[in-house]
């Protein structure tokens, strides 16, 4: 006999289903009084130092149709790479940034925006730096567990060439799915593929 | 901090992925055009995993964990079978997770959801509008006052129905340790019917999903009590993280 290691386990996930809305974002589907506003609704402020940045898209399944009742939610740190979280101990991160954001997709079209700053540059747990990019979760109807991806930006060639996660995937040929396309002065968009030709990797992270 | 302590870079233990529902489970219709095919592409956390937002208490709203009342009109309450809901969240080596922001949302006492897409004949409620939200103690506790939502059918198969069931969503200190899940009542005679339940093939994991009757904490005359328990991914938190020689 051994001593026990009295590891409890990870409560399974379950899809967040269609109504996903009433929880967390209530006031875009109507339910109005109950909170001020929706939570991630807005992660800037005037004060918030960066480049002003808008990431629009949608979320496509297997058939090619944007998904209308998704829920996207995004993590990134600040302009100078820094975490808004307790954890940050690298230093103080801008205060006037929230680093997440919340966005439900449009109930037609499916699209999604996120109007933020464009991140600095992370550290790899090596030291190393990683380009800059921004942690997307999504999860909808169908989707049994959330799916966790990246978006990397098209203009940061030399950093996403040494990226150490970029970097490590055997099939080169999916790199592209984690990189935004550039739709005007600061403006990105990003479409996630869940089935087919052009799937977005997505991490196990 | 002593002289040998390093701040916590600690990688969250993996994800269970058998203990999870897989993508692609065909009797749930949605997930099948849904679902990723290719394999995830496992990595190493970073601090873009290890990190994640801080909800304060303070942006907490009196009646936020009280569905039975903060939709209500002046004097009046929710429908319904009054309960509690209450539990403590866990990380996998046992220890509370404290400041953690739960949010859920639910049916009413009908079965039915106040939200466009929904089409359920059962009634409205109008002093039922099905979301809460709360964040933890210091000791990872947890909880909620509402209505014991109803079953409702849903087209999936000819003739599918959900047990009764909250919508949990959970942030831990870290956005790895991300959730969003669904707790289910002890003696539901729906839930072996039910094709996004059988989305998990462990049969621990599903029992794990169902809240027990809680009679100790049952309010005489008031609400009973259900508990319910969360489990988020654990940390690791040996000194030597996996880092290059010499740093």
């Amino acid at each position: 006999m051994v001593q026990k290691l009295n590891l409890l386990k990870e409560s399974a996930s379950q899809t967040a289903g269609p109504y996903v809305h009433i929880g967390c974002v209530p006031n875009f589907c109507g339910i109005e009084g109950v909170y001020p506003e929706d939570l991630g609704a807005s992660m800037l402020s005037e004060k918030t130092q960066g480049e002003r940045i808008k990431i629009t898209g949608k979320v496509i399944d297997g058939t090619g149709t944007p998904l209308k009742d998704v829920m996207l939610e995004i993590w990134q740190a600040d302009h100078n790479g820094l975490y808004p979280a307790a954890n940050e101990h690298r230093g103080e991160a801008d205060p006037n940034f929230t680093g997440w954001g919340r966005c439900p997709g449009d109930y037609v079209s499916g699209e999604y925006t996120f109007n933020t700053i464009k991140p600095g540059i992370v550290p790899f747990f090596d030291g190393r730096p990683m380009a800059p990019h921004i942690t997307f979760w999504i999860v909808a109807r169908g989707i049994n567990v959330g799916l966790h991806t990246r978006m990397y930006f098209p203009e940061e060639e030399a950093a996403n060439a040494a990226d150490p996660i970029l970097t490590r995937l055997e099939h080169q040929v999916r790199v592209p799915t984690l990189i935004g396309k550039k739709t005007g002065e600061g403006e990105y968009s990003f479409d996630i593929v869940l089935q087919g030709e052009n799937e977005t990797v997505f991490f196990d992270i | 901090m002593k002289s040998n302590q390093k701040p916590n870079l600690g990688g969250y233990f993996p994800r269970d992925r058998v203990r999870h529902p897989d993508a692609y489970t065909p009797w749930y219709k949605t997930s099948v055009v849904r679902s990723p095919t290719k394999a995830l592409i496992s990595m190493n956390n970073t601090l873009s995993e290890i990190t994640g937002p801080v909800f304060g208490h303070s942006m907490l709203g009196d009646l936020d964990n009280d569905l039975m009342l903060n939709y209500a009109g002046a004097g009046e309450s929710a429908i319904g079978q009054r309960i509690i809901v209450h539990g403590r969240v866990l990380d996998e080596t046992g220890r509370g997770v404290p400041d953690c922001l739960i949010e859920v949302w639910q049916a009413n006492a009908g079965g039915r959801y106040r939200h466009a897409k929904e089409s359920y004949v059962a009634a409205l409620d109008p002093n039922f509008g099905g979301c809460g939200r709360c964040i933890t103690d210091e000791d990872g506790n947890y909880s909620f006052r509402t209505i014991k939502p109803g079953a409702y059918p849903w087209p999936n198969g000819p003739n599918d129905w959900r047990p009764a069931h909250i919508h949990f969503s959970l942030f831990g200190h870290a956005f790895a340790q991300r959730l969003i899940t669904q707790m289910y009542f002890e003696g539901d005679p729906m839930i072996p019917y039910c094709p996004i339940i059988r989305t998990i093939s462990d049969q621990d994991a599903v029992q794990d999903l169902i809240a027990p009757l809680d009679m100790a904490n049952t309010i005489p005359m008031d609400a009973r009590a259900y508990k319910f328990d969360i489990v988020l991914r654990g940390r690791r938190s040996t000194m030597f993280e996996n880092r290059m020689e010499g740093n």
